[in-house]
């Protein structure tokens, strides 16, 4: 898309470019080196700093907290999955009081703040008398509020479908479930895969949040290693290594979704969306900024 | 409602430090955000590859790992010392504008074809085009998605509170400390919120109305 902006560069053009990319380069360069050289004067790239992840029994524990992010994340994407189903179903339901109920449940939760959600049922519900464990809250968050994402995804992705398909279902006699199930899901489910799934990876970002309510998982455990005096204190190189796992975490599902997407458009069932999908990437994109789309989309 | 009355300085200088952490964030990522995208469709590769660098780094880090780095890794380095409120700017900024770069960029997509183009043939230099021509284009056409984007931001915002400083979030663990119910004043919490986020979905409404295209 990008050389639409501009034209084939001349050999004038060409030179420009070429000093611009080195004089970038050159600075680009020196900020990374000037950290590079920040983190090294530090002493964060002396030994003594990375010498916990030697220990036997760190890495155990580091592998069992990225199990606890794992499983919290588990959960709480198939909770998510089904609760956005059920909303989604809800919304698009023919009967009014089934429609609003649902709009309001999603807008709620895609509204309030996730981290207050998870205080709300970690600090707050004891206070009624309901035990909660910090796994529990965390999961319970995640399914609300990525749920109602989902909600809003599967939605846009069920409209987005040419209208002659339901139109065709019914006129072969099908029933509102049957043309829903049979039709419509398998159809918009294709298309949103890629959709869902970078949700999903919001839904794994979103585990470290746990981390503010005492779950044991792998930003708490870099936390707990970071202070440890025993190892001089290695809050920079826990940091590095945490931030690794995770983006790789991140990518591999991204990778995932940009996979399905191409399978998709290989695809002979590929079916053209009535607005290329892009109401439903719209609201994929902004729930990436984590904190979700707010009441904004329609 | 007891406890919003008698905890009313509390909630009030809370969310008064959220909303300051949310402007101020939300002008840093605008402006840094809008430059990173420009940074992705310039014509030099260099360029190119280390807004796409970024972008991927940044949207793949949970913001709390952000948080996490500027708080308690980052005075390791002793470059620049910044309070808890500084350290939390800086990492809604750096959060943020990651996201609002890929919406400018997708709106720098919508415009056609022809008006790059016009530009290009009136002899307007890559930087003119961008920023005469399509950037004003492109940030009308995405108001709705950049507003949805700046919501965001307002509800990260309570990360913060994990990390020190006094704002919204916090609210609960002072009353926890006070005694006083933490389900009562986190009901108020999530109000504000709601009351928040209402006010921003009008701004973006009549926005959209205001400055929406016809094409």
């Amino acid at each position: 898309m990008s050389n639409v902006l501009f034209d084939a560069p001349g050999p004038r053009a060409r030179i420009r470019h070429r000093s611009l990319a080195v004089l970038g380069g050159l600075v680009l360069l020196g900020v990374l080196a000037y950290i590079g050289w920040r983190f090294y004067d530090s002493g964060q790239f002396t030994a003594r700093k990375w010498a916990w992840l030697q220990y036997q029994q760190v890495q155990e524990d580091l592998i069992s907290a990225v199990l606890a992010t794992l499983k919290a994340f588990a959960l709480g994407a198939v909770l998510a999955l089904l609760f956005g189903a059920v909303f989604a179903a809800g919304r698009l339901s023919e009967h009014k009081p089934v429609r609003m109920v649902s709009a309001f449940v999603v807008e709620l939760f895609r509204a309030i703040p996730l981290l207050i959600l998870m205080f709300l049922f970690y600090y707050g519900l004891p206070k009624v008398g309901v035990e909660m464990s910090p796994y529990l809250a965390v999961v319970l968050g995640l399914m609300l509020y990525n749920g109602s994402v989902l909600a809003e995804v599967f939605r846009a992705g069920i409209q987005s479908l040419p209208r002659g398909q339901a139109e065709a279902a019914y006129a072969l006699g099908m029933r509102k479930t049957q043309v829903m199930v049979l039709i419509l899901i398998p159809q918009a489910l294709r298309s949103m895969m890629p959709t869902i799934i970078s949700q999903l990876v919001v839904l794994l970002k979103d585990t470290a949040l746990g981390f503010l309510i005492t779950y044991d998982e792998l930003l708490k455990y870099a936390q707990y290693i970071g202070g440890q005096g025993a190892f001089s204190r290695p809050f920079v190189p826990t940091a590095i290594v945490v931030a690794g796992i995770y983006i790789g975490m991140c990518l591999l599902l991204t990778w995932l979704a940009t996979y399905l997407q191409k399978r998709e458009r290989r695809s002979k069932k590929h079916i053209e969306l009535t607005d290329g999908g892009a109401k439903a990437a719209e609201i994929g994109l902004i729930a990436d900024a984590g904190g979700g789309g707010g009441a904004g989309i329609r | 409602m007891n406890i919003l009355i008698d905890y009313w300085p509390l909630f009030r200088d809370g969310f008064l430090t959220t909303v300051e952490l949310f402007l101020i964030a939300g002008v840093v990522s605008l402006v840094f955000g809008v430059v990173l995208a420009m940074l992705r469709v310039s014509p030099v590769p260099v360029f190119r590859a280390a807004g796409t660098l970024y972008v991927t780094i940044v949207r793949n880090t949970p913001l709390t790992l952000v948080f996490l780095f500027f708080v308690f890794a980052y005075p390791y380095l002793e470059i620049l010392e910044l309070s808890y409120f500084t350290a939390a700017v800086v990492a809604l900024s750096v959060y943020t504008s990651a996201f609002i770069c890929e919406v400018v960029r997708s709106g720098i997509n919508t415009v056609p074809l022809g008006q790059a183009e016009a530009a290009r043939a009136l002899g307007l230099t890559f930087g003119q085009s961008l920023a005469e021509i399509i950037l004003p284009q492109a940030l009308r056409s995405v108001v709705p998605p950049l507003v949805s984007t700046l919501i965001a931001l307002l509800k990260n915002t309570t990360i913060a509170a994990g990390f020190s400083v006094a704002e919204a979030g916090r609210i609960r663990s002072v009353l926890s400390d006070e005694g006083e119910n933490q389900l009562v004043g986190l009901l108020w919490v999530s109000l504000g919120f709601l009351v928040l986020v209402m006010v921003l979905t009008f701004v973006q409404r009549s926005l959209e109305k205001r400055w929406s295209v016809a094409r």
